[in-house]
């Protein structure tokens, strides 16, 4: 099974770097999968990520990414609410690329 | 991300030159062992895979005669070689359909034939070893299932029916495909490819529904779980998860709402997708179709309509009735099953539904035959309705409607590039070459008739083209359903209802 080491911790993770054990996120890991993904985490990347862990907690899957563009266009004001805005933030799509970095399962299906 | 990038798009579709093994390192990830084994399938790769291979081939010979058809009767005449989006976009010969097709037709030679027995080298027989099953696993993976080929053989062998046979035979000795089986294992376990859970489900139909109200001002309903309805409605679960999707699914709500028939979602069964398909089983396709016909029985509708879902319409349109049939509990004055274009068009024909064509303005439509509706399917009660209804849809919703290159569309339909289990990210390589000939299309009416919607009805090239096209620097918005369209141009309390 692929891995990662960080501060003397071994991170499992599938195939595609996504953790295994939910348990294992925290910030320093969320900043070193973000670096894997070349994305500088801003205020605004946090809110996301917040958002999604907060999501998945409740529901166990991650939201419908209009969902996820309501609750940022509240946060961060309405001209951020969109699509757009979120793949500004994480070019490799919210679904993906943000669970990622929030330490969720990647996505399965026809998306 | 490895070293490739997007083919160069070219005035028109070319054959490339041959490059020998160009795809040979592309291979899915393996399946895991928590998902073979709710499958009924080996855990790992088994210690006799050869022995047991060659006899699971064996037995499905005698299973399905067609396979063994299209294992003797290929005359090598070439037809196929350059009608595979595959091949025209990877340039590997292997995934010329001959070329894949004779990987199992050689094993096949080798150990139900005479010849093949006495005198392999003579008559193209190879022994099932490791190379042959890792070429197996390379190129049964780089194949979607999508038919071209069978269109221009002049002996209808389905390439596609081989692919699947390969695959169920590694299924057999355990040397899976991660993403089909994962999925499959979160129907059986949650409902839907997706792993939706249904307070899940609830709050997201919720949130739409308030969405809608707040831009209509009408009360469209997504109603889940809910017992006489008239309808159960069957959507593939990425109409609940992804852009562009949801857009569709919406439109389906808004056009239940304007006929006034009351219709239902079900939690058990939130998926129309069915990847048992993809993989070849006969077991599993069975299995994942049986909970949608428990649902409709339970929930006591009287119709059951598919939403936009390629491969699912296959499935229902052409094997429902033999996996789970006969649907008698069903009402019989109307298709069983009926796609939502067909029930779309119905309540257009009847006069039941206000478009305005106004709201599309800012769209110059195409659309996109998805394989499995193009080259599976049917709909309505013509030949070539699967074509038609959803074509009279968009003209319906929109004042600009263009057809693409004939050579691409209806029957001659190209792949997304992402069919037949093959969209996951480890093969995006493939999927952004296999999309060439496409998106060559495409670009031409872009250019020629300033084309920037591409509709369809496809909850797989939905995800696909979303992910793709922006390789080829087109936004993704060009890609959405055909009830995107609808959901736009449909007048919300006007002349409400139907008799």
């Amino acid at each position: 099974m692929p891995s990662f080491e960080l501060n003397g911790q071994t991170y499992e993770t599938d195939e595609d770097g996504y953790l295994i054990n939910l348990a294992d996120w925290s910030e320093p890991v969320a900043k070193h999968l973000a670096e894997t993904e070349s994305v500088d985490m801003s205020e605004a990347h946090w809110e996301v990520v917040n958002f999604l862990r907060e999501y998945y907690d409740e529901y166990k899957i991650a939201p419908m990414i209009r969902i996820l563009t309501k609750a940022i266009g509240k946060k961060l004001g309405k001209d951020k609410g969109n699509t757009k805005y979120l793949y500004d933030l994480y070019p490799g799509g919210p679904a993906k690329q943000a669970c990622k970095i929030a330490g969720l399962p990647k996505p399965t299906g026809c998306v | 991300m490895a070293d490739y990038s997007a083919p160069e798009i070219q005035d028109d579709i070319h054959v490339p030159a041959v490059q020998v093994g160009s795809m040979a390192h592309l291979k899915p990830y393996p399946a895991m062992e928590k998902h073979m084994l709710p499958l009924g399938f080996p855990e790992a790769r088994l210690a006799d895979w050869q022995e047991k291979g060659i006899a699971k081939l064996g037995e499905m010979l005698k299973k399905y005669r067609s396979l063994q058809v299209h294992l003797d009767i290929c005359v090598k005449c070439g037809a196929c070689t350059d009608k595979c989006h595959y091949f025209l976009g990877t340039q590997d010969a292997n995934n010329m359909p001959v070329q894949r097709a004779d990987l199992m037709r050689s094993v096949y030679r080798r150990y139900f034939t005479t010849a093949g027995k006495l005198f392999p080298g003579l008559v193209g027989a190879k022994d099932f070893d490791e190379e042959m099953l890792q070429q197996w696993v390379t190129y049964f993976h780089q194949c979607s299932q999508c038919r071209r080929c069978s269109v221009f053989c002049p002996y209808g062998i389905d390439t596609a029916e081989v692919t699947m046979a390969a695959r169920e035979i590694m299924d057999a000795i355990g040397v899976g495909h991660k993403y089909s089986t994962e999925i499959i294992s979160k129907v059986h376990e949650v409902g839907n490819n997706l792993g939706i859970p249904k307070p899940a489900l609830q709050g997201t139909l919720a949130f739409l529904e308030s969405d809608m109200l707040e831009n209509t001002g009408h009360e469209v309903r997504l109603p889940l779980d809910e017992a006489g309805a008239e309808v159960l409605l069957v959507a593939p679960s990425a109409d609940f998860f992804s852009e562009p999707h949801i857009q569709s699914l919406m439109g389906y709500a808004k056009v239940f709402h304007q006929a006034g028939i009351r219709y239902t979602i079900s939690s058990v069964a939130a998926e129309a997708a069915n990847f048992g398909m993809f993989i070849g089983s006969f077991e599993q396709k069975q299995k994942i179709a049986k909970r949608i016909r428990e649902e409709a029985e339970a929930l006591n509708v009287k119709r059951i309509v598919v939403g936009e879902c390629g491969h699912a319409w296959r499935v229902a349109y052409s094997f429902w009735n033999t996996l789970n049939g006969p649907f008698d509990f069903l009402d019989p004055r109307y298709p069983v099953p009926q796609h939502i274009c067909e029930f779309t068009y119905d309540l257009l024909q009847r006069g039941a539904l206000h478009m305005d064509k106004e709201a599309n303005d800012g769209y110059v439509v195409t659309m996109h035959d998805s394989c499995n509706v193009a080259r599976a399917s049917r709909m309505g009660e013509h030949a070539g309705g699967q074509f038609e209804i959803p074509r009279a849809l968009i003209r319906a919703s929109c004042h600009h409607f263009v057809e693409m290159d004939p050579d691409t569309t209806h029957e001659r339909t190209f792949c997304c590039g992402g069919g037949g289990g093959t969209l996951t990210d480890e093969l995006m390589e493939l999927r952004i070459k296999g999309a060439m000939p496409r998106v060559t299309a495409l670009k031409q009416v872009m250019k020629r008739d300033k084309v920037n919607f591409m509709a369809l009805i496809c909850a797989i090239c939905k995800a696909q083209f979303s992910k793709v096209l922006p390789m080829y620097h087109i936004p993704m918005e060009t890609v959405g359903g055909v009830h995107q369209l609808v959901s736009n141009a449909i007048q919300l309390g006007v002349n409400k209802g139907v008799v």
